[in-house]
């Protein structure tokens, strides 16, 4: 029972970062029904930012409270203005392009981050410094929790309730919804539907940069290709949770992270990759909108 | 029909012209031996030490006068990390610098893509650092200078029974690299031997960053020991998510823990553990330590295994022409294969008939910060 | 007829004049490399088959690579090896055999494919595509597991119970023969008045499914022989190679199959032979690429789908692949 217990908080855990992760493809599918191939690698900058960050503000020798926060703020910033850059740069000239060219465009932009990543932080894994000091919080019987995970969780939960504030209570939030539920209409009443969509990947992206802060805090070692995955997994997520919902893709992360466990835990770890795969058939093949999408009809 | 043909003929000559030319090196008063590495991609850390180490041993042997009269000089041919780019560096390496013998590869998979092209062009290939059994049995002209994996298997899981008196043992291995299952196997098959019990059998991906699930199960069966034959890549999270959890008893690895980063990754959390290798920086062997503060002055950081081993490699090679009087394939090969005792920074190195290194395991621990000297284990 | 014989005549005397000339002429070097471009050349045409004319995007296809590697190779080892030796392993004896691998490999990654088409046809664009992604990945991690074919370790093309067998399978006429039959049967496909349809799916499949074009099966037929000639790509890697490990089928290698077929011209089979055939000899012509292969090629992909998202050839043909004029 208590093994359980500990292997649902690792999931929990891990889990939260896959939201966070996922926050940012759901909202850029939402406006723009692009599946942003290219957000995984945004996560992985968010990590690989954060540690030059630390070692340049001085916060790499000792953990602190404030260098964590510093860090965070600095890596959030960076990676809002990527995601940023890359919408402006490779999927805005194919706005009006149909489903294709984006998507290849997106593997592109996915692909040349990673591999320009190996090129100028070197494809060796780094260390990502200790912003906080690993200690036993609570422990009872079998069950451990350290003050990591609860830093981890405590951080996703405190982001995600702002994203769900700023989607729901404010002028820009409203307007995101407006596009992505009838982008033409919103334009005709005067939404800027270009700078929605801008606004809508730097939000996403700051959510993935945290959660490359996250990992580094919890799992120290990043390396220019641990986007790639997480970032896929992340997707299905969304799925999961129903594409182009903002409380789908939390409830998803979460969800895929703590069926990964278990089933690494319980059965095998020779398939943990391979679960969120067969997830997402399994999903698109019974209930393709998700848990909480709408059902959407195709319009001829 | 015809437009798919005009299409494969227009192909075909296309590239046919563009290969045409290339020429290839000439023996005159230098020996050309090749090098198949993988200098960039997944595994470029291993390959680009072993490159390293090969490097200082050939300036040391020209600085002394080469060998046969001769300059020897090493060429290198990078592979990505990618097991078909082995073959291809490896043909590369014979038949356009006609290599007198090819050095590589660390990686048993790019070793078993490259040996058949030496094999076939009968010129010797030594693999520094390639232990899956499979290597040397693709031909008679395929050498290893490193111990295989059933050698090293059983060496740590002897050590875990005798010395730490561990009945109870758990396995987390990675499951993607042969190296990794190769030990593992060994190990399981060793333990049971010996009357111990493998409490716990968990794996993982080289590339995962999360073990927590796999080391609660671990931590359920309670264990005395965690054989962790893995690399240095996954190593330091390992240990460090084990701690967290409250596992407190010792993880022990092979060589593919060997760098310098598994301490900086894993810090105080793999504080007290032991592995096998292939020699210790800080043996006390005046070999060893000259070697240590050469390749220190050279390169600017100490050696590690895959260093040493690529130096010895050169040596052994550069003994073997000098026995053999001349670079001729099949004589080259014959003196090779009569390798004893050879006096190499990773121990005294004696090639058997089945082409693999004899030679003594080092045990270290991990104690302060640093890799420390614990046990040789010798090659019975 | 007398001209097609005629021609078919000269394709199979060029291929032969190939298959003795090129080892006396040619170092094994070079032998690897035009391999490499030929079986490259299969795989892209049996991708474009899928993505370029039927508008599926399947970005998974290096996993049916690996089933057609893997099982040829097992059935070379433990089947090949037997019958090759029972007859005597001449060289015409090898050239009989030669085909079987390689319509084994085929087969396996044909119903490989079928079982990914069924769920996956139901989805559209970027699910498709994922889909088939996390399909190669799964193909590819459960190949991993299985011990007979060597897991971890690789499978080496050599069998033990018969030592002296060599089963590899050099021959550049063997590969490119491959290579031009494939072009040929999917050319004839696609190009043919009944592969009009799968054009129309690629355009808009609602409307051809309101046309009474049976687009489900249309998607599915292209998946099956799509996959079967991925299969055959592999067969020919595994027995070119001589040893095969999952490495050489990761995401990739489907990444490098799916830049041919968008760069050459999603809908053309001879820009998707261009460019598999450029891209595959480039990096062994230009040394020093190395780590800057994987940049250009997602650089290329970028700038083509901004500039000229129709890629090098757009739908256009080089050569007469029998189209009919005003059918397009």
């Amino acid at each position: 029972m208590e093994n359980l217990l500990q292997q649902l908080l690792n999931g929990v855990t891990w889990g939260s970062i896959y939201a966070l992760i996922a926050l940012g493809y759901t909202m850029v599918y939402g406006v723009l029904r692009l599946i942003n191939f290219a957000h995984g690698e945004v996560y992985m900058m968010g990590a690989m930012t954060g540690y030059y960050a630390a070692h340049w503000l001085g916060f790499a020798g000792e953990p602190s409270l404030l260098g964590l926060v510093a860090v965070l703020t600095a890596s959030m910033a960076v990676c809002g203005l990527l995601g940023a850059l890359i919408e402006r740069v490779a999927y805005r000239p194919l706005r009006g392009a149909g489903r294709l060219a984006p998507l290849i465009t997106a593997i592109g932009v996915s692909l040349l981050l990673q591999n320009s990543g190996q090129l100028v932080f070197g494809a060796d894994p780094k260390f990502f410094p200790p912003l906080l000091r690993s200690r036993e919080v609570f422990g009872a019987g079998e069950v451990a929790v350290s003050n990591i995970q609860l830093t981890v969780l405590a951080t996703a939960i405190l982001l995600m309730g702002a994203l769900q504030y700023i989607v729901q209570r404010t002028r820009f939030g409203r307007a995101m919804r407006a596009v992505s539920y009838d982008a033409p209409a919103a334009a005709l009443m005067g939404v800027p539907v270009d700078r929605v969509i801008s606004g809508t990947f730097v939000l996403g992206s700051m959510l993935a940069a945290a959660a490359g802060i996250l990992v580094g805090l919890s799992n120290p070692k990043i390396d220019p290709l641990m986007g790639l995955m997480p970032g896929l997994k992340a997707f299905v997520a969304a799925v999961l949770g129903g594409i182009g919902s903002v409380p789908g893709a939390m409830v998803g992360g979460l969800l895929l992270g703590v069926i990964e466990t278990l089933v690494t835990g319980y059965l095998s770890s020779t398939y943990r990759d391979a679960i969120a795969f067969v997830i997402l058939v399994v999903i698109l093949l019974y209930r393709p909108t998700g848990l909480f999408g709408a059902p959407q009809t195709e319009k001829v | 029909m015809r437009g798919a043909l005009r299409a494969a003929v227009c192909v075909v000559s296309l590239a046919l012209g563009a290969l045409a030319c290339s020429g290839g090196k000439s023996g005159g008063d230098v020996i050309v031996v090749g090098h198949v590495a993988s200098m960039t991609g997944d595994t470029a850390t291993f390959g680009r030490s072993a490159d390293q180490g090969m490097r200082m041993a050939i300036e040391e042997l020209n600085a002394a006068g080469g060998v046969l009269g001769k300059k020897l000089e090493l060429v290198t041919e990078d592979d990505r990390s990618v097991t078909e780019e082995a073959r291809t560096a490896a043909q590369k390496l014979l038949q356009r610098d006609h290599v007198v013998a090819l050095l590589g590869e660390v990686a048993s998979s790019r070793s078993l893509a490259a040996a058949p092209e030496a094999q076939r062009a009968k010129v010797p290939m030594i693999s520094p650092g390639s232990t899956n059994p499979k290597v040397t049995e693709v031909g008679d002209y395929v050498f290893r200078a490193c111990f295989i994996d059933p050698f090293q298997g059983a060496v740590m899981a002897r050590f875990a029974m005798n010395e730490l008196h561990a009945k109870r043992l758990a396995i987390l291995f990675d499951f993607k690299q042969d190296y990794s299952v190769g030990l593992a196997e060994f190990f399981r098959d060793t333990v049971r031997k010996n009357g111990g019990e493998i409490v716990a059998d968990e794996r993982y991906t080289s590339g995962d960053i999360e073990f927590r699930a796999q080391l609660t199960t671990i931590r359920a069966a309670n264990p005395d020991a965690i054989f962790v034959p893995g690399y240095y890549t996954e190593l330091g999270l390992i240990a460090k998510q084990a701690r967290e959890l409250g596992v407190n008893v010792p993880l022990l690895g092979g060589d593919g823990w060997d760098s310098e980063k598994t301490l900086e990754i894993g810090g105080d959390a793999v504080e007290g553990y032991f592995f096998s290798t292939h020699y210790a920086a800080d043996s006390d062997n005046p070999r060893v330590q000259e070697f240590v503060k050469r390749f220190a002055a050279k390169y600017g950081a100490t050696p590690d295994a895959m260093a040493a081993l690529g130096y010895d490699t050169a040596g052994i090679l550069a003994d073997s022409l000098k026995r053999a009087g001349t670079t001729d394939g099949a004589k080259l090969r014959d003196a090779i294969a009569a390798t004893s005792g050879f006096d190499g920074v990773t121990g005294k190195i004696s090639i058997d008939p089945n082409r693999n290194a004899r030679k003594d395991a080092v045990v270290l621990q991990i104690r302060g910060g640093k890799f420390h000297y614990y046990r040789t284990v010798s090659a019975e | 007829m007398g001209a097609r014989g005629v021609r078919i005549g000269a394709l199979v005397g060029a291929l032969a004049a190939l298959h003795w000339l090129a080892p006396l002429v040619l170092n094994p070097y070079y032998v690897t490399i035009l391999a490499r471009i030929g079986i490259a050349i299969v795989a892209a045409v049996s991708l474009q088959l899928v993505n370029g004319f039927t508008g599926q995007f399947s970005i998974g296809h290096a996993g049916f690579m690996a089933l057609g590697a893997y099982s040829s190779a097992a059935f070379s080892v433990y089947l090949g090896a037997g019958v090759l030796d029972a007859l005597g392993g001449g060289a015409l004896a090898r050239l009989a055999y030669f085909p079987f691998p390689l319509v084994c490999g085929g087969l396996v990654a044909a119903a490989a494919g079928l079982v990914v088409a069924v769920p996956a046809l139901r989805l559209r664009g970027d699910y498709l595509a994922i889909a088939t992604l996390g399909a190669g990945e799964i193909i590819r991690i459960a190949i991993l597991n299985v011990d007979a074919v060597g897991g971890a370790r690789g499978f080496s093309l050599a069998s033990a119970a018969h030592p002296g067998i060599d089963l590899r399978f050099d021959s550049l006429a063997g590969v490119y023969g491959v290579a031009v039959v494939t072009i040929a049967a999917i050319a004839r496909l696609v190009y043919s008045g009944g592969g009009l349809a799968f054009r129309a799916v690629r355009e808009d499949e609602t409307a051809a499914e309101s046309l009474g074009i049976p687009t489900t099966r249309v998607k599915v037929e292209a998946f099956l022989v799509s996959s079967f000639f991925a299969g055959v790509a592999g067969a020919l890697f595994a027995h070119s190679e001589g040893y095969i490990h999952t490495n050489s089928f990761s995401f990739v290698r489907s990444f490098e199959l799916v830049a041919f077929v968008v760069l050459g011209g999603l809908g053309s089979l001879s820009g998707a032979v261009i460019a598999a055939a450029t891209l595959t000899a480039a990096p062994e012509l230009l040394r020093g690429l190395g780590e800057w292969r994987m940049i250009l090629y997602s650089l290329l992909l970028i700038t083509t789908m901004i500039l000229r998202p129709q890629g090098l050839l757009g739908q256009r043909e080089l050569f007469d692949f029998g189209r009919r004029r005003g059918a397009s």
